[in-house]
């Protein structure tokens, strides 16, 4: 009663360890996947067009893209503001897990960190998968507890005055922290901005540093 | 009380420091990408919503001495289990051998773009006003709760401030259960963290959750 063979079940192409020795969790994955595919839950092709999009078309670029435009654009940063969801897709980026966006700004008084302490919540549309030490346990845990702690494994110390707020990401909102623009950057175009803006920074564990010195 | 969630490790102490790594791999090995876009797949044919998958994963036995992707390949094997959607013997011949359950939809490629865009939004039109205004300080629920819920533990039982109010949204406390969206009033509740961590914190440091009105009462 189960769906037929199909033909293309195989065909995808697993990387270059396809052909190495397999470990148990290759082995584990394969299985399933094919088990799933021979019952008509799941198209092989879809699979790679989902890797495909995560490793080349969603990623931190556009997060990048949307804080440039806020340094530059004074109404698009006071659109940030009152109606990120809104603002983020007018330049293309939404859906699936950046559906309720908040962005939130860092001054020159104020730093924001974000974390999901719960699991591993993060603006996929915007920044793309997190990375390992964002869905760390240390990181999990920590980040609540001791941001300044934290902050410093990334090398990012702040003004002894700086407030610090961090927003666990417990529900279906998701924050982009717009970094502080950085000094010497006046000149600069809103792409060559965009160029300057790091992942970490639009998590709240980077800041940017000053333009045109060494570090 | 059987549920038994491990994934809350909110202010947890020994979990040692972080590691960031610039070079950090997106996928450590090729299965982990498979892992990634089967539960994606998975999860567009509408057999489960995602608080369902996130109750799964909570609840993965030996949770903390599992890799990330998997928590989520041994949560998706239950949740097709617990379907009928898949069986142990199954995975051990590597092919289908029992009837399949049917599914509302299966992701094709030409599909995915379309799906990601769309997303699932939690947001419902309003229909009872918010029982908290921003500024209003709250109490949030003292307890643990035998099932998925999304309030933290080290947030429970504290005074905190409503900064922000997000509309209603689906409670994830119920969705997970199958029992509905129930949609409630979510706000984002501040606290200082000297009342979550004691005097030794900093008094200028503010720690924020997204909580559903269930979890809150006046204070």
């Amino acid at each position: 009663m189960h769906t037929p063979h199909d033909a293309h079940h195989d065909g995808h192409d697993h990387g270059p360890a396809d052909h190495s020795e397999l470990g148990e969790m290759d082995l584990r994955v394969r299985a399933l996947e094919t088990v799933l595919t021979e019952k008509g839950y799941i198209d092989p092709a879809a699979l790679d067009a989902l890797i495909e999009t995560y490793q080349t078309r969603i990623g931190p670029r556009n997060g990048a893209r949307v804080v440039a435009r806020a340094w530059v654009d004074p109404a698009y940063r006071e659109w940030l503001r009152s109606d990120a969801s809104a603002a983020i897709a007018s330049l293309g980026y939404g859906g699936r897990q950046g559906e309720h966006m908040v962005a939130v700004e860092n001054t020159p008084t104020r730093h924001n960190l974000v974390v999901c302490t719960l699991c591993s919540c993060y603006p996929w549309p915007v920044l793309g998968l997190p990375p390992t030490w964002y869905k760390s346990a240390p990181y999990r845990s920590r980040a609540v507890r001791d941001p300044l702690g934290v902050l410093a494994e990334f090398g990012v110390t702040l003004p002894q005055s700086t407030e610090i707020r961090v927003w666990d990401s417990t529900a279906e909102v998701r924050y982009l922290v717009i970094p502080q623009r950085p000094l010497g950057s006046d000149a600069l175009s809103e792409q060559a901005l965009a160029e300057l803006v790091t992942r970490d920074s639009m998590i709240g564990t980077g800041v940017l540093a000053p333009v045109g010195r060494n570090p | 009380m059987s549920y038994l969630a491990q994934a809350d490790l909110g202010g947890q102490l020994g979990h040692g420091s972080v590691a960031p790594d610039p070079h950090d791999p997106m996928f450590h090995a090729p299965w982990e990408r498979r892992a990634l876009a089967l539960t994606l797949a998975m999860g567009a044919t509408a057999s489960w919503n995602i608080d369902m998958s996130r109750a799964a994963r909570e609840t993965v036995p030996g949770y903390a001495d599992r890799s990330y992707y998997d928590i989520w390949i041994t949560a998706l094997q239950s949740l097709l289990m617990q379907r009928d959607m898949l069986h142990a013997d199954e995975l051990l011949a590597q092919r289908s051998t029992r009837p399949a359950p049917p599914v509302q939809r299966v992701l094709r490629a030409a599909d995915v773009a379309g799906a990601l865009a769309a997303g699932t939004p939690t947001q419902r039109n309003a229909t009872v006003p918010a029982a908290f205004a921003v500024g209003q300080t709250v109490r949030t629920r003292a307890h643990a709760v035998p099932h998925h819920s999304r309030l933290p533990a080290y947030a429970m039982g504290r005074c905190g401030v409503i900064e922000r109010i997000h509309g209603m949204h689906v409670w994830a406390d119920t969705h997970a259960q199958g029992l509905g969206e129930q949609p409630q009033w979510l706000y984002s509740v501040a606290f200082d963290a000297q009342a979550l961590w004691g005097s030794e914190a900093r008094p200028d440091v503010r720690v924020s959750i997204d909580a559903w009105q269930p979890y809150l009462e006046p204070a």
